[in-house]
């Protein structure tokens, strides 16, 4: 049995070989003269080829001992696991709140603001965005790839805004919800009709539109360049800056980019818990259940007299809407916004946590973003890897690369997502976990 | 009238490209009904490898002949192209065959993430200028102002494409592989109990696809000079668009459609603005699929209730 495995394990060394040979072996570089050559670079080639063969001989023998028969697992008891379970939501979101304290307990007052702002508030935001997007894709059931419009819309339309017409962050945030709303009714018009993975392309094409259009239409946006000096929020009128009316000066605190950094996460904390809150509740009136009763039969619903086009317009509009949200808080975050953080890959990021947190979950899309940003963000800290590898090893380089195999991964291993159960929102006589292979995925 | 006539052969060479890269979606799509996203980036991958292999031969091993050193070229990228969408085949979207429907999209466009960053970091971030030849170019007719012209890149272009689509067509016609491929596009569950191997038939329609996008991404190096990691996303699309409008499932419509896209593509960019001409294709391909879901030739699809 071993040999077959090392003869399996073998044929995938080959397979390694055979596709790490042009692209990893021999690296195109210039010369001074511009002209390309080629670096020999055998050595990864040996890396990828053993590393395939050491995988695959590993995951074939994980794979004969799990099937030998073993003995009973002990089992926690099922009261205390769901004890657990239950207060789960409780636990993270006590985590949220202390997070920025206990950033700023370990790490001390400069140390925080990387682990607040970057860490912090980077996940906040996709929580947010996997949120919304969980309305239409996850409630709804309709496939949407260019999530990305809405938050651009919102960014840029607070952003235009404030510089227009000088208003504050709060008017321009629920202006820029109300826009990218009517963004997400204006775009959900044509698309009414189509389904499936036709849905998916043509909002994809949406967005690389919206995306263009800001390229292009530089009189306005700015093109490549984009908006800077887009206000910062401030807390009722209180700006964080070192002035004399700043909030560290009102508070008569020293001052520190800090505060402003813990102020940050915690209105990206209210936006998110707002969305889910918003999110909650609507499934349980009648437009939440019909978006629900869209995604496990459209053609019942319409049998049974359900407005389709009305229930899939709110779900986009209401969806684009946080969206926009979470694009206004982007822009007053960043203080600089250009069409480079609005390409087709956010939108990838988010759909795919979406999916991977178990579609329609709202702890698993808390979830999957925590791991999937958090774990990719994490890799600009490792910095001691540089000692075993060389000074010219780059962490961050493999950030994406990881992310797409990690996307990969996480599908093969649950197609359903981490979270592969439902509440039901309405039921007979008790609430029951529904498994996630009875609940539809939609037809749009 | 010179002018048109210049755009129109530019038009339709590149049509040539996206058309071949358009098969690999439609054959694809029509076989298991999934959107290959990561079809793009094996066709960016396919340029880095023809890249690659271009100036192994003529410059390490000192290859004099340089049709020669195309030939090798190209069939060495058609190989090795067809091992990464076999491999990618096997390990992202077979084992989520019958599954949830999303799950493939979403590890196809994780596969597609993967594949763009393998490129940047293992042949880094910069654009890759290829050393120019083929400058020969043909005039084939001199204006007072404007000359039109056709270059011998063109002429290879066209001509390979043609040929290889024949050469396609023929396989899908009459070989046991296509009288397959049919019967699974069909009925997939019928064809198994009949004694075909789906899992193979499906596995060789991922790298016939890849293959052609191989042929696709010589020509593509060879006539655009340049190539980038980050140029699958764009092409790719295109192409999509392309299969999108010939109707997707349709062999004849995808190469008509890559026609018409690069038709479309290079008369918007001669005529109104170069700048927007990619909304131009995102815009084809949104009002074909609202409008026009079959596309020009594709089968209607029938609702069942």
């Amino acid at each position: 049995m071993l040999a077959k495995a090392v003869t399996d394990a073998l044929g995938t060394a080959a397979l390694a070989l055979g596709l790490a040979v042009p692209i990893l072996a021999l690296r195109t570089e210039q010369n001074i003269s511009n002209e390309l050559i080629l670096q020999p670079r055998w050595g990864y080639v040996a890396v990828a080829v053993v590393g395939a063969f050491a995988a695959r001989l590993l995951y074939l023998i994980i794979a004969a001992v799990g099937r030998a028969p073993r003995r009973r697992k002990v089992t926690v008891p099922s009261g205390w696991r769901d004890a657990v379970a239950r207060s789960f939501a409780g636990i993270g979101l006590a985590c949220l709140v202390l997070y920025p304290l206990i950033a700023l307990s370990l790490t001390g007052k400069a140390g925080a603001i990387k682990w607040i702002d970057n860490f912090g508030i980077q996940i906040m935001i996709y929580i947010m965005l996997g949120w919304g997007l969980n309305i239409v894709v996850g409630l709804a059931g309709l496939l949407d790839l260019g999530y990305v419009a809405f938050y651009a819309v919102g960014a840029y339309s607070s952003a235009l805004l404030a510089q227009n017409f000088g208003l504050s962050f709060w008017i321009c945030l629920p202006l820029a919800g109300i826009l990218a709303a009517f963004w997400g009714i204006l775009l959900g018009f044509p698309v009414l009709r189509l389904r499936g993975d036709y849905l998916a392309i043509v909002t994809l094409a949406f967005g690389e539109i919206i995306r263009l259009i800001l390229i292009n239409w530089v009189p306005v946006t700015g093109g490549y360049a984009g908006i800077s000096g887009i206000p910062r929020p401030t807390l009722l009128g209180l700006p964080f800056n070192a002035s004399e009316e700043g909030f560290a000066a009102f508070f008569q605190l020293e001052f520190s980019p800090v505060h402003r950094a813990i102020f940050l996460f915690y209105v990206i904390l209210g936006l998110a818990l707002l969305t889910n809150w918003v999110t909650l509740r609507l499934r349980r009136l009648p437009i939440g259940r019909a978006w629900e009763a869209l995604r496990e039969d459209e053609i019942a619903c319409r049998s049974l007299g359900i407005n389709t086009t009305n229930t899939k317009l709110t779900a986009f509009a209401i969806g684009a809407g946080f969206g926009g949200f979470a694009g206004a808080f982007f822009a007053a975050r960043q203080g600089f916004i250009s069409p480079e953080s609005f390409t087709f890959m956010e939108s990838a990021i988010v759909l795919a946590i979406v999916v991977l947190g178990g579609m329609g979950s709202q702890i698993g899309v808390a979830i999957a973003a925590v791991a999937m940003i958090g774990g990719t963000e994490i890799l600009r800290e490792l910095d001691w890897l540089r000692r075993i590898f060389g000074p010219e090893f780059e962490p961050t380089q493999y950030r994406m690369l990881l992310f797409g195999l990690a996307m990969v991964l996480v599908m093969i291993w649950k197609p359903r997502g981490l979270i592969s159960f439902r509440m039901p929102s309405i039921f007979l006589h008790e609430r029951r976990r529904v498994r996630a292979e009875l609940v539809q995925e939609g037809h749009g | 009238m010179d002018y048109f006539l210049q755009q129109l052969i530019n038009g339709v060479t590149l049509g040539s490209i996206y058309g071949l890269i358009a098969i690999g979606y439609t054959m694809v799509f029509g076989i298991i009904g999934m959107v290959n996203f990561a079809h793009g980036d094996v066709f960016m991958l396919s340029t880095f490898i023809a890249l690659i292999f271009l100036l192994a031969l003529t410059q390490v091993l000192g290859f004099g002949s340089l049709v020669l050193a195309l030939v090798i070229v190209l069939l060495l990228g058609m190989l090795l192209t067809s091992l990464w969408a076999w491999a990618i085949e096997r390990l992202a979207y077979r084992p989520l065959r019958g599954s949830f429907r999303l799950a493939p999209l979403i590890s196809a466009i994780g596969m597609s993430i993967f594949l763009s960053n393998l490129v940047q970091v293992t042949q880094g971030p910069r654009n890759k200028p290829v050393p120019s030849f083929f400058g020969t170019v043909l005039t084939l007719h001199e204006g007072e102002t404007y000359a039109v012209t056709l270059s011998f890149k063109q002429i290879l272009i066209v001509g390979v494409t043609v040929l290889l689509l024949a050469a396609f067509w023929w396989i899908v016609q009459n070989t046991a592989l296509g009288r397959a491929q049919r019967a699974c596009e069909q009925d997939r569950r019928m064809a198994a109990l009949l004694g075909i191997d789906v899992d193979r038939t499906i596995s060789l329609t991922f790298v016939i696809g890849a293959a052609l996008a191989a042929v696709a991404g010589l020509l593509f190096m060879i006539y655009y000079g340049v190539v980038s990691f980050s140029d699958g996303f764009v092409p790719g699309v295109k192409a999509f668009t392309a299969a999108v409008l010939g109707g997707i499932g349709s062999l004849p419509g995808a190469v008509l459609g890559g026609l018409l896209i690069g038709l479309i593509e290079t008369l918007w960019s001669a005529y109104f603005s170069i700048d927007y001409k990619d909304v131009a294709t995102f815009s084809i391909l949104a009002i074909t699929l609202v409008f026009l879901p079959s596309g020009l030739l594709g089968k209607p699809e029938v609702e069942k209730v």
